[in-house]
């Protein structure tokens, strides 16, 4: 404070002085100079903060050359709204993200976190976790070069995240993993790889988001070898449209295999309801079902314990249009060209169609009030492909709803 | 005024004194010391850094790479007591033990002063377990203090002077140039880690946020050390001889080979320089414990080690490469693509490093192209 004080003195007598200019040119130098000070300021405050402390950050840009992070239990970092307080990290020199929590009860509020390296926010191993008005982005647009994750819980439990934004993440905007009682709702994901992703996650409901210009909208997946299997999620009340962007993920990411025009995508994951969302003009489909087979994972001693099938899952009475008419890939284009002739398009399920054998049930995916569906007999190399839809007609209990016992 | 000028003189004795004979090492069980001196551990006088009685200078296997920076370890316990013998972690050091580690770089003839530093091997410290300042530029002296309630990370930073090192708790970025023996020069952004970041690699539990020593175990450890004045002799034995070590086991204790010992298998190197580089996030309990990839000692599952691994969070820092370690394909291989980066959205470590460990990577690349040739799948 004294330093933001003495900067602001120096602007003011500069603008004083004036040398026969207006005294505009001193009063952003002054400004700079504050922001400067208070960059300075917040990482200190970030070392030496108490549990209960709110650390507010005031309006305006503040630039770091390497991460933040914060490691005490029960801070607040509050600024005074997304497009007022910015923390920037273009030119970060140092530091994988732009900040990095490792405590409990962390809240995030109403600020800005641009252009960081790595991960915009990432959170790790903690409880108790709220991010409210929170805005992560890639100020550049798209790129491979930007950062993995904007808003990034992982291991953590009782997450809410919350009329937040994510912007052009290489991987995923608002990506909560290997995590247990999760939140997301009200958020708005654009022009990222993926828009919201929840993975290795158990119980999360995802609601009220709008997912739009990515290259998946939201994404469900269960990856092996991780420190648990996902379970449990509820996707309803969505909007989740034209998420037809191309996907410029790095390969070897699991999302560089999602083909640009999807939707909502589940992959691998069991016990998953969608419901009561707004889905369209995905190209590729509105809804696609598949297995961690079709993102490359293909050797089976790899997968261990890992259960690679969906099973089920439970679509239902969703707003489904438009769609399924240019699908990414060739061999989508070709499966389409002839499943459905030139001006055709896919229905608004696509399923890759690996399901396990031993199952007696099957693997219980249930299509209420969709177009169709077509299975693409991935196991098959796409040869014999069905648009049958009856395996699909079935009904499954509703999921019961997340309660963070929050009060 | 007499008696004013009596003290004035006995002061400047003592002071003279103090450079022979210093005070001992204080140990502080609270508070944060603003000046490096303040501890005592090593102290500067008559053109070098000096140790103080008691304080041990000791060395490791395969050392963290930290842009060819030069380290100073040393280690002190208070009269009386001694770290216990750890197979796996690091040795359970008593309340009250100092670690201290300084970075330092040679520097060129005549080069002091400037942020001109040499790139070559650390041959450790002077015969008297100290460093010559003519000879070299002194960057920062890190403590790890075990108090009562756990260990704390402080980080201080030396002046240009080189005469005190000053607590840098929110860290610092610095600027040299680092001067290769063939004339080539690479600009390195050394970075002093803020307190918190000394946890994103000490903090090896990163459930329980307790932060611990990374160097000091046992595996690490376990080889010969030119004692000033007491010949060469191995770290452990030397250790539970002046009274630092106690509970060894009796037999052969664990040994990571030196990374760069060409007499080593070229498996045990390279699992050496993972396991002192990463192993410490990358484990079962570490931060890095999210990537499902573990890289330390005790990892024996090859996919955990990487082996047709695919990446869970890395982001761009795949480098367009499907798997952590394709066997036999070092180019398609993500662990040496991001050792060879110094874009900190990419790089492995992701602190402690600006440049890039040539040698590091072409072991890492050796050891994987020595991997049986194996398809992963598509």
């Amino acid at each position: 404070m004294k330093r933001t004080c003495v900067a602001l003195a120096i602007g003011f007598a500069l603008s004083l002085s004036g040398c026969g200019k207006q005294g505009g040119d001193a009063a952003p130098a002054g400004k700079a100079e504050a922001e400067a000070g208070f960059a300075a300021e917040l990482r200190n405050k970030l070392l030496d903060a108490k549990p209960g402390d709110v650390i507010d950050v005031p309006a305006g840009t503040f630039h770091f050359d390497r991460s933040l992070s914060l490691r005490v239990d029960g801070v607040t970092l509050r600024g005074q709204g997304m497009d007022k307080s910015i923390l920037s990290f273009k030119g970060q020199k140092a530091g994988a993200e732009g900040l990095l929590v490792n405590a409990n009860g962390f809240t995030l509020e109403n600020l800005a976190i641009e252009d960081s390296k790595g991960d915009g926010f990432k959170i790790s191993q903690a409880e108790n976790v709220t991010v409210r008005g929170v805005r992560v982005e890639w100020t550049g647009g798209p790129k491979t070069s930007n950062g993995g994750y904007g808003l990034y819980p992982v291991l953590c439990k009782n997450v809410l995240i919350e009329n937040s934004v994510a912007i052009g993440a290489s991987d995923s905007g608002i990506y909560v993993g290997q995590s247990r009682d999760v939140i997301v709702r009200g958020s708005r994901a654009e022009r990222n790889v993926a828009g919201i992703e929840i993975e290795n996650t158990i119980n999360a409901d995802v609601y009220d988001n709008v997912a739009t210009g990515n290259t998946g909208g939201i994404l469900v997946f269960n990856m092996p070898a991780l420190t648990q299997q996902g379970d449990a999620i509820r996707v309803f009340r969505n909007k989740v449209f034209q998420n037809n962007l191309d996907n410029f993920g790095a390969k070897g990411t699991p999302v560089a295999s999602v083909p640009a025009g999807s939707g909502v995508v589940i992959n691998s994951n069991d016990n998953i309801e969608i419901f009561d969302n707004d889905i369209a003009d995905n190209q590729t489909a509105n809804i696609i079902v598949s297995s961690v087979y079709s993102t490359g994972y293909k050797d089976d001693k790899a997968s261990g314990e890992f259960d690679p099938y969906p099973e089920r899952i439970y679509v239902h009475d969703n707003r489904l249009s438009g769609g399924g008419d240019s699908p990414d890939r060739m061999d989508f284009k070709a499966l389409k060209v002839a499943m459905y002739g030139l001006g055709g398009h896919f229905p608004d399920v696509l399923f890759d169609g690996y399901v396990n054998p031993q199952r007696k049930e099957g693997p219980q995916l249930c299509l209420r009030g969709v177009s169709g569906v077509l299975n693409a007999d991935g196991p098959g190399g796409y040869k014999n492909p069905s648009k049958d839809a009856k395996p699909f007609d079935c009904a499954l209990p509703s999921l019961p709803a997340v309660d963070l016992k929050r009060g | 005024m007499p008696m004013r000028r009596f003290l004035a003189a006995l002061g400047l004795a003592l002071l003279a004194a103090c450079t022979r004979a210093p005070a001992p090492v204080a140990f502080f069980a609270e508070g944060m010391p603003e000046r490096l001196s303040d501890w005592n551990v090593v102290y500067v006088a008559d053109g070098r850094l000096r140790l103080n009685a008691r304080v041990e200078p000791y060395t490791l296997d395969s050392p963290l790479f930290t842009d060819y920076a030069h380290k100073l370890r040393t280690v002190w316990m208070p009269e009386g007591k001694a770290a216990r013998y750890q197979p796996v972690d690091a040795l359970d050091f008593p309340v009250g033990t100092i670690i201290s580690k300084t970075f330092y770089y040679p520097v060129p003839d005549g080069g002091r002063g400037g942020d001109v530093v040499l790139r070559s091997a650390d041959t450790g410290p002077e015969p008297d377990g100290g460093l010559a300042l003519d000879k070299v530029r002194l960057v920062e002296t890190r403590l790890l203090v075990r108090r009562e309630a756990g260990w704390i990370a402080l980080p201080y930073v030396w002046n240009a002077e080189q005469t005190e090192a000053r607590l840098m708790r929110s860290g610092e970025l610095l600027s040299l140039t680092l001067l290769a023996a063939d004339g080539s020069k690479a600009q390195v952004d050394y970075t002093v880690p803020d307190e918190n970041q000394c946890a994103g690699c000490h903090g090896t539990d990163l459930k329980s946020k307790a932060i611990f020593p990374i160097g000091p175990k046992a595996r690490h450890l376990n080889r010969d050390f030119a004692y000033p004045g007491a010949g060469s002799e191995n770290q452990l034995a030397h250790w539970q001889k002046i009274g630092y070590l106690t509970d060894v086991p009796a037999g052969e204790l664990p040994k990571n080979p030196s990374w760069d010992d060409p007499a080593a298998p070229l498996d045990a190197r390279a699992r050496s320089y993972l396991d002192i580089n990463c192993g410490h996030c990358h484990s079962r309990k570490g931060a890095a414990r999210t990537s499902g990839m573990w890289l330390d000692a005790t990892t024996r599952d090859l996919l955990r080690l990487g082996r047709c691994k695919l990446p869970i969070a890395a982001g761009q820092g795949t480098g367009n490469r499907p798997w952590d370690i394709a066997p036999g394909k070092p180019d398609d291989s993500i662990l040496p693509y991001r050792m060879e980066s110094v874009d900190p959205g990419v790089m492995m470590p992701e602190l402690g490093r600006s440049v890039v460990h040539a040698e590091g990577v072409a072991l890492i690349r050796d050891w994987i192209a020595a991997m049986p040739a194996q398809d992963c799948g598509s």
